[in-house]
Parts: structure tokens; C-alpha cells; sequence
């Protein structure tokens, strides 16, 4: 099961320090246990907010210290290219070892793509290679209805397309076991959506 | 890809005011109150998503938006994009209490719990009542999965069989036809030609057994999408979310005994006659085998080959769980799972599978008595040295040995040896893996490898570079493309790694099992020939993880190590200090580790001093190890000060401190000549306190050299006072120098309060010396301040 989906920057922000990320979409799938009783909704929001940034600072470092170790950088792919960018696209794992951010060692799958990443945070003990997959599958689908590697800003304006496609794919965070037939079937659902 | 312009726009997005939101959202209200929903509407909610979305704290909307909002979510005939939008801004804006039963803070946890159930209730009747409307089940089966992870008690025995049975049908039962075909078949197609076609399996061939989510068909009936969902939560359904179900299997033996004979009457012929969640179970393993066989295929599509992977770990992991539950089903599978293991062997794509099939034989081998060294033996020998750089791969496997640590430790004989391999993923990996083998690495500890294991921390950067050397190689002669190079002098090392005469360093380093030796000999000339890799990112990572290890290692040990491995430690101590791989901090980061830990080992066991006096005398006497390692050397110096004394060691002779003593003094007089041409010191001024204060005490063990030190001690003043001293040190450091020299000095006149102070026995902590008036700490505290006192004439006879 996942806890959360999120994208967010892997590169330098101006507005930001060094080492800081943007994130520009995310989706926790509740309910969340583990809270203590005594906080407020509001406190809980900022809480799970504040969580949300450190896990997407880690994945930052995690995506600098994997580019840097195999070293050199691929060629800037544009819109139209997405199949290749996801094939150059750098992943990786690592465990939240920390029991506050989120309970029970949660872990933390992500996908470099160019100056975006996408990352999960999954219960520990997941099938990460479904897991994998369905990462792959869903930046994919970010990266071409949200037109990504352009220069636009429809990860902020169209976020409901990541809702609709996460109902899908991802429905309430479960990770589904697709055949290549199913994933046609939901990927032609996600172009109706898309198309009105 | 992230430009300005979605910089600017969060700006806008935060920075929007209180006034201007009310105002926004009372347009929105308007134009959600319209027949036709247009364009418009949609981009203002849109933006109305991203502004409440946009900052930390929620953005308060009023509340007749907030009821429309719901409004709109509630109904069906509304556009599913509205719905997305209203949920995701109810989801991210404040009053959250407006919309669920759930959310009052007040309730107490008892309280919530009913009205869960009232609300779980609700959710099983759907799931009953709306059984035909297979679109409304689609979407609550994961509801209940997330509510039943969260709070697993939360469904009654009436509820849990019933979901039980709707899952046995949808999982076993569903139809073996494709659902109606949602293409219009072409031109010259009449109604008979649009039957439905037959379902087939990833490689072609028609389907001759129940549905699975590997049955492939141009469209799904619903009960063939139920199918699909629920397995892919049949964990969570079926058997609770819990780790400790993969735990071992049976322990009680006479519980295995008497399911030997149930096992015989567990047939699928007589399934029907089991309650609900024991037929779930029975169908649940009946699935997994047929998904097993189903993979055996070869698929058409790249991507039903990877779900091929995952279906085949999914299956092991559940039938692991299953056998947890109910042990007689341990007999029926092993032998798919050993067919599986066989078929999968050797298979590099398929490593990740054999984890879990580990884990099966882990938990299960012992109930059915199967022998499992083989299997193990692949694992640890073969996987992490021929895939240590697939990042998903080694961080599976280091899960799998943490999460069984303690089994590994005790039934698997390889395990340990194995330590050279699996410190491969750590070299490759050191940032994204180091947490993980903090934790692993005690059980890793054997008594007659744990030297070894030290060496093998210490050359860890170098294991880096080998492997990185071993991938380009390997890269250059399958391909002619080279790897991607950070730095030209690689090629360097690239040559020497391929040249025989250095064969056999490259073989040591790289082995993949413990027990040929503690270290080589040529190890200076591994180090060299990998210099110019010194500054590759990969071996800085790795540089930078070995203290953290380092740490772990010796406060592992230390606690359990007896006399001879402290020896041996010792000795490692002394011997690599001088030879470490030249990474920029990585000989002073290691050298504070050594020196911590060579206080605290002789701190366990002072003997150590005597039993290796040659080497430590020799360590001492020599002024070169004082450039190259200074804070090692202090440490040393101290340790033999503190540590060198019969009442430590009976063995101590006179002779044995008098050549500590004159090897030291040596040094020191080598170290703080006085000559015009004198270059200033390069070593710090605790250096030659330490020193002073070391002769002294050796001196009072041996009151014969007392004279010595005493002549030794006055020419600090000159040492401290001379001119490139002077420039070098710091007023205070040198005031330092000549102030304890000179309370030295006035000390050792009197040689048995000397002996009290500078050495007291190992008691001197216990209550006689403070309370015993003839032997106690305040007498002696007066004494000395009397003496020290600088115009005090007081000197006892």
C-alpha cells in the first residue's frame, strides 16, 4: 500500500536555498495513524505538510548523490520525447528510518526525471518492484497530460488529471497488478478524462 | 522542465489576499449554480485548487462553497472533473469538520470506533446490495482495504465472512469470457462476428483454467476487474496486514504432527465444506500456484513480463504467510516453490524473486524438513557479487538479511562468512545504504572472522573503486561504448586492472567469502594503484561511511572480545594506522576512531600494554609517526603513561619502563631542540604536555629517573620561550608548557605524593581514599597545592 505520491524539484530554485525542493504536487492517501490525539486538523495539515518536505528533500539528496556517483548528464529531452526521458531516468530506494515521519520504517521509491522527480512512499514490505512499475506507468502519464518537459505550468493548473489518474491506477493508495490490457483499458479512461 | 513561470505562479498563488479569495470564491459559487458547466468554471477551480493547495496553513473558504462543493461530490449526474476538483479542495481547505462524521476531535477512541463501524457497515452493505453494479465495488474494495490496515478490528465475524465469500467468488469464479467487446469489429463485420473471443494467456495461447490478472483479453467483465483488485489486495483482505505473520512457521511440533493428517483431508474437493476465511485461504493458495505455472510463459509484451516478476514474488510472499496460518498447507507447497527456485536459478533478471522464495525457505524448510544450504548458498555467493549495482536488488536483499538477522545468524553457515559480498552493496551504495548496515553489522561478527572484517571496513573505499573498476572493464568488453567518466586518470587504474601482475590484489578484494586471510601483504600497492580514484564520488561516499562502521564494529566487539582478539585488535590498530587508502579526511576521521578505541580497549584489559610492548615501543619510538599521525601518537603516549605499571600488570619490570622511558625521552629531546635554523613545530602543544606528563609518571614508578626527567623537564622553558616556538604557539599554549613543567618539576621532589597524583592504583576511585585519613584524597590535595603554591616556602622534610 502506498502512503503517499508526490512530484517534486531535483534541481536549483532560485527562490529556494541550496538543497531545498519545490513540491508541486501531492497526494497523501489516508487515513493516518500514529497522530496523536491532542492536535488540531489544522496542526495535523502542517504537520503532514513539514513531512511531506522532508521526505522531498531526501529524495533531492538521494537524486544528486545517484547522478553525481554515475557520473555526466544526458541530453535535455523536449516535449514529445517522454519515452526517452523515461529511459534515462535515474531510480532508486532507500528506508525512512525515522518512526516520526511515518510509522513502521516506511519506504521511499523514486524516479529522476530530468530536473522533476516522482516518489512514493510505500508501507514497509510492499512488492517494490510492482511498486516500480507502477511509478514508471504513472509518471509517464504525468509527463505527457501534463506536458512536463515543457516549459508550462499545468502541474500546478491541472492537478486534477494526477487526481483522476491516481483514482486508477493507484485507487486510495493500492497498487494493482496490470496486465497489458488492463493498463490499455485504464490509460483510454485517463484520455476521456483528459480530453473534456 | 520547471521554469519561472511555475515559480511565479505559487507566488501569486500564496500571496493572493483575504479579500480577493472571498471574492474569487464567491464568483465560483455563482458559476457552480449555472445549468451548463463551462470552461470557465472548471479553470476557476482549478486555480482554486492550487491556491488552498499552495500554502502550509489552510485557507479558510466560506461555508456555502464548501456545501456546494459537496454537493457537487455527492452527485453522479456531475462531470467526474468536478468531482476531482471538489474533493481535492474540501480535502486541502479548512473547516475540515463540515464534511465527515469522523472528524470531531472530541470523540473519544471508543466513540470512533462505532462510528467507523456505522460507516464500515455501510460500505459491506454496498459491497452486498450493489453486487450487479460491479463499478460501485471497483472503487470501495480498496476503502476496505485501507480501513481494515488501519484498524483490523474493525469488522465483525458476520462481516468478515461475508467479504470472505465475495472474495472466494470474484477470485475463483470469475467468467472465463471476454467481457463485450468495446470496438465495432470494422466494416464488413455483422453480429455474428462480434462474438466474444476467448481469453488468452501472456504468450497466445487460449485459456484453460480459472481467470487471473495474467489472462489477457481485448475487454474485462466486471468480475474479471474484481478479479484483478482482489488479489492485488488479498494481503491486506484476506490476512491482515502484519509483519509478523512472516515469521517462523510452526513451533509447536505436536501442532504440525496433527496437521499431517488434516493435510491429507485439505483437498480443494472438500473445500466447500470450510468456513469462509479457511476457503478464502484455500482459493488464495490455489491462485498463487496457477500464477506460478502462468509465469513460466513467455510473454509477449516487455511489460506482462515484468508483472510476471512481481506476480511470481507476490505469490511466494502470500503462500509464505498462508503456510504461517495453517502449516498443512507446507507439504503442497514446497514443491512448487522448489520447481520455481529451480527454474529461476541462475537467471539474473530474476533475482529479485528469489528473496522471497528465501524467505519461504527461512520460515517453512525446517517444517517440512527440506534442506535449504544450496539455497542460501546461491544467495549469499553469487547474488550480491554479480548484481551489487541493481539499487532495488541490493536494497531487498539488505532487508531480507536485517529482518532475519538473528535466523541467518544461528542456521545459515554461510552467512557470516559472507560479509566480504555483502559489503559490496554498502561500497556501491554508501549514502543510500549506511542506516541499514549500522543495524546489520553485529550479526555479521564471528569470532574467527572478525579481524578480517576489520580490514575489510578499513579497505572499503577501496572495494568502491574496484568495483568500479570491474563494471568499466565489464562495460568496455561488452560494448564499445566506455562509461561515463568523471575523472581522465581512471584510465589509469583501468590499465593496471587488467595487467596479471596485479591479478591477485584485485581477486583479494574483490573475494566473495571470508576465511583466505586477514589482509595480503601487497596492500600499500593496492592503495597505490588506485590513487588516482581517490577523488571519484562514489569512493568519497564510501570514505565517508567507514568511521560510522568503524564505530560499530569496536563497540560491538569490545564487549564480547577476550584477551586474544584484543591483542589481535591491537595490533590492527597500530599496523593500518599507516596504511590507509589516501582519501582527503578519511585518515583523520579514522585515526579519531582508533584513538577512542585504543583508550578504551586498554582501559578493558591493560595487560595489552606488556603483551605488545615491542610493537608499541617501536610505534612510540619513532618521531616519524608523529608527523603523519599526530592525535594517534598523543593517544599512544598517554595510554603508555597511563596504563605501563605493575599494579596493572605484575609483569612490568623496572627494565620494561626504563626502555619506554628512554625511547620517549629521545623523542621528546628530538622534538623540542632549540636551534637557531629551527623550523617552527608542527605539532601541537598537547603533544608535548602529554609527553612531560608520561615521563613523569613513568618516572615515579622507577624513582631512579626522576634526575632524568627532572633534566629534561627545565630545558621546556627554553623550548617554549625560543623564538620560532614563540611565533607557532598561541600565548596561552606556551604559558601552558612551562606552567606544567615547572608543576612537574616541584611535583617529583616529593616522589610518593608524585606517585598518589600522577598514578594513583586502580582503587583510586574507591570511598578509602576519601574518607581513610592516612591514605586520603584531601591530605594529598593539600599537600600538593601547598607545594605548587609559587611563593610558598612550604617543603616538609
Amino acid at each position: 500500500m502506498v502512503v503517499c505520491f508526490l512530484i517534486h524539484t531535483v534541481c536549483p530554485v532560485s527562490a529556494l536555498s541550496a538543497g531545498e525542493t519545490r513540491v508541486l504536487y501531492a497526494r497523501v492517501f489516508g487515513p493516518e495513524t500514529g497522530d496523536a490525539c491532542d492536535f488540531t486538523p489544522e496542526q495535523r495539515r502542517l504537520m503532514q505538510k513539514e513531512r511531506l518536505h522532508v521526505v522531498a528533500r531526501q529524495v533531492r539528496s538521494a537524486v544528486a548523490l545517484s547522478r553525481e556517483a554515475s557520473g555526466g548528464s544526458s541530453v535535455e529531452a523536449v516535449l514529445g520525447e517522454e519515452a526517452a526521458a523515461l529511459g534515462e531516468a535515474d531510480s532508486g530506494v532507500f528506508s525512512l528510518g525515522n518512526a516520526e515521519l511515518f510509522p513502521d520504517r516506511s519506504v521511499v521509491l523514486w524516479l529522476g526525471v530530468q530536473s522533476l522527480a516522482f516518489t512514493l512512499v510505500c508501507r514497509p514490505h510492499e512488492n517494490l518492484l510492482l511498486a516500480e512499475g507502477t511509478l514508471r506507468n504513472i509518471a509517464r502519464h504525468c509527463l505527457e497530460e501534463l506536458r512536463l518537459l515543457g516549459p508550462g505550468a499545468e502541474v500546478l493548473l491541472k492537478s486534477d488529471r494526477v487526481d483522476a489518474l491516481l483514482h486508477r491506477l493507484l485507487p486510495h493508495g493500492q497498487l494493482l497488478f496490470l496486465n497489458h490490457r488492463f493498463t490499455l483499458a485504464l490509460d483510454k479512461e485517463i484520455a476521456s478524462y483528459v480530453s473534456k | 522542465m520547471y521554469a519561472a513561470a511555475t515559480e511565479s505562479l505559487i507566488k501569486q498563488a500564496r500571496e493572493i489576499k483575504e479579500e480577493e479569495l472571498q471574492r474569487f470564491c464567491g464568483r465560483i459559487f455563482k458559476q457552480l449554480h449555472t445549468k451548463d458547466v463551462s470552461g470557465d468554471t472548471v479553470d476557476s477551480l482549478q486555480r482554486l485548487n492550487l491556491i488552498v493547495s499552495a500554502t502550509k496553513y489552510a485557507r479558510e473558504l466560506p461555508s456555502d462553497l464548501v456545501m456546494k462543493l459537496q454537493t457537487v461530490l455527492r452527485s453522479s449526474s456531475c462531470p467526474e472533473q468536478l468531482q476531482v476538483l471538489s474533493s481535492s479542495i474540501i480535502r486541502e481547505s479548512s473547516p475540515p469538520s463540515v464534511h465527515s462524521l469522523c472528524s470531531d476531535p472530541s470523540h473519544d477512541s471508543r466513540t470512533f470506533s462505532y462510528v467507523a463501524s456505522v460507516v464500515l457497515t455501510q460500505v459491506s452493505h454496498i459491497l452486498e446490495s450493489r453486487l450487479s453494479d460491479g463499478q460501485i465495488s471497483r472503487h470501495t474494495l480498496p476503502i476496505l482495504s485501507k480501513m481494515i490496515t488501519a484498524y483490523p478490528e474493525i469488522l465483525t465475524d458476520d462481516q468478515v465472512n461475508l467479504v470472505s465469500r465475495k472474495l472466494v467468488d470474484w477470485l475463483r469464479y470469475a467468467s472465463m469470457q471476454q467481457g463485450a467487446s468495446m470496438s465495432s469489429g470494422g466494416f464488413f463485420s455483422g453480429p455474428r462476428t462480434r462474438q466474444p473471443a476467448p481469453l488468452t494467456e501472456v504468450d497466445g495461447v487460449v485459456v484453460g483454467n480459472f481467470f487471473t490478472v495474467l489472462c489477457v483479453g481485448q475487454s474485462y467483465t466486471e468480475d474479471q476487474w474484481m478479479n484483478m483488485y482482489t488479489f492485488s489486495m488479498i494481503k491486506t483482505l484476506g490476512f491482515g496486514v502484519c509483519c509478523n505473520v512472516l515469521c517462523c512457521g510452526a513451533d509447536d511440533r505436536s501442532e504440525v504432527d496433527s496437521s499431517v493428517m488434516s493435510m491429507v483431508s485439505a483437498t480443494s474437493s472438500s473445500s466447500r465444506l470450510l468456513p469462509p476465511k479457511e476457503r478464502l485461504r484455500e482459493k488464495a493458495f490455489e491462485y498463487c500456484q496457477r500464477l506460478i505455472e502462468q509465469s513460466d510463459r513467455k510473454a509477449l509484451k516487455k511489460t506482462d513480463t515484468e508483472l510476471q516478476k512481481a506476480c511470481i514474488i507476490e505469490s511466494v510472499s502470500i503462500m509464505d504467510i498462508i503456510c504461517g496460518e495453517d502449516p498443512s498447507y507446507v507439504y503442497r507447497a514446497f514443491p512448487c516453490i522448489k520447481a520455481l527456485y529451480g527454474r529461476l536459478n541462475g537467471d539474473l533478471t530474476y533475482a529479485r524473486a528469489l528473496l522471497p522464495i528465501a524467505q519461504f525457505y527461512l520460515n517453512h524448510s525446517e517444517t517440512a524438513a527440506v534442506d535449504s544450504e544450496a539455497v542460501f548458498c546461491q544467495l549469499f555467493s553469487h547474488c550480491p557479487a554479480e548484481q551489487f549495482n541493481e539499487p532495488m536488488l541490493a536494497f531487498e536483499f539488505v532487508q531480507f538479511c536485517l529482518l532475519n538477522a538473528s535466523v541467518l545468524q544461528d542456521r545459515v553457515a554461510n552467512y557470516r562468512q559472507s560479509f566480504p559480498n555483502l559489503l559490496k552493496f554498502l561500497a556501491w551504495n554508501s549514502s543510500g545504504l549506511i542506516e541499514e548496515f549500522v543495524e546489520l553489522l553485529p550479526s555479521l561478527i564471528a569470532p574467527d572472522t572478525a579481524i578480517e572484517l576489520l580490514h575489510t571496513i578499513l579497505d572499503l573505499p577501496c572495494l568502491a573503486a574496484a568495483l568500479d573498476l570491474q563494471q568499466r572493464y565489464m562495460t568496455l568488453q561488452t560494448t564499445d561504448q566506455p562509461m561515463r567518466c568523471c575523472c581522465r586518470s581512471v584510465a589509469a587504474c583501468l590499465d593496471a586492472f587488467r595487467q596479471p601482475l596485479y591479478r591477485g590484489l584485485f581477486l583479494y578484494i574483490l573475494r566473495p567469502e571470508a576465511g583466505t586471510g586477514d589482509t595480503i601483504d601487497r596492500l600499500k600497492m593496492l592503495h597505490e594503484i588506485l590513487a588516482d580514484m581517490s577523488e571519484s564520488p562514489r569512493v568519497v561516499r564510501c570514505a565517508q561511511v567507514v568511521p560510522v562502521l568503524l564505530q560499530v564494529y569496536f563497540n560491538t566487539v569490545t564487549q564480547k572480545a577476550d584477551e586474544k582478539m584484543m591483542n589481535q585488535m591491537l595490533l590492527v590498530l597500530l599496523e593500518r594506522n599507516s596504511l590507509l587508502y589516501n582519501i582527503k579526511t578519511f585518515n583523520v576521521e579514522v585515526q579519531k576512531v582508533f584513538s577512542t578505541h585504543l583508550q578504551a580497549l586498554c582501559r578493558l584489559h591493560p595487560p595489552l600494554i606488556v603483551d605488545q610492548s615491542r610493537e608499541i615501543l617501536e610505534f612510540a619510538s619513532s618521531p616519524a609517526n608523529i608527523y603523519s599521525k599526530e592525535d594517534f601518537y598523543t593517544h599512544v603516549v598517554w595510554v603508555i603513561g597511563e596504563y605501563l605499571s605493575v599494579s596493572y600488570d605484575p609483569r612490568c619490570t623496572v627494565e620494561l619502563i626504563t626502555s619506554f622511558f628512554e625511547s620517549l625521552e629521545a623523542v621528546l629531546f628530538e622534538i623540542t631542540q632549540v636551534r637557531q635554523s629551527a623550523s617552527p613545530p608542527s605539532f601541537s602543544p598537547r603533544l608535548v604536555t602529554v609527553l612531560m606528563t608520561t615521563l613523569a609518571k613513568l618516572a615515579t614508578r622507577s624513582q631512579d629517573l626522576i634526575p632524568r626527567v627532572s633534566l629534561c623537564l627545565s630545558k621546556m622553558r627554553t623550548f617554549a620561550r625560543s623564538a620560532p616556538v614563540m611565533a607557532c604557539y598561541s600565548e596561552e599554549d606556551t604559558e601552558e608548557i612551562i606552567t606544567r613543567a615547572h608543576e612537574l618539576i616541584n611535583l617529583l621532589k616529593l616522589p610518593n605524593v608524585a606517585q598518589f597524583v600522577l598514578a594513583p592504583s586502580a582503587g583510586g576511585d574507591s570511598p578509602r581514599w576519601h574518607r581513610d585519613t592516612n591514605a586520603s584524597l584531601p591530605q594529598g590535595m593539600r599537600a600538593v597545592s601547598g607545594l605548587l603554591h609559587r611563593h610558598s616556602s612550604f617543603l616538609p622534610t
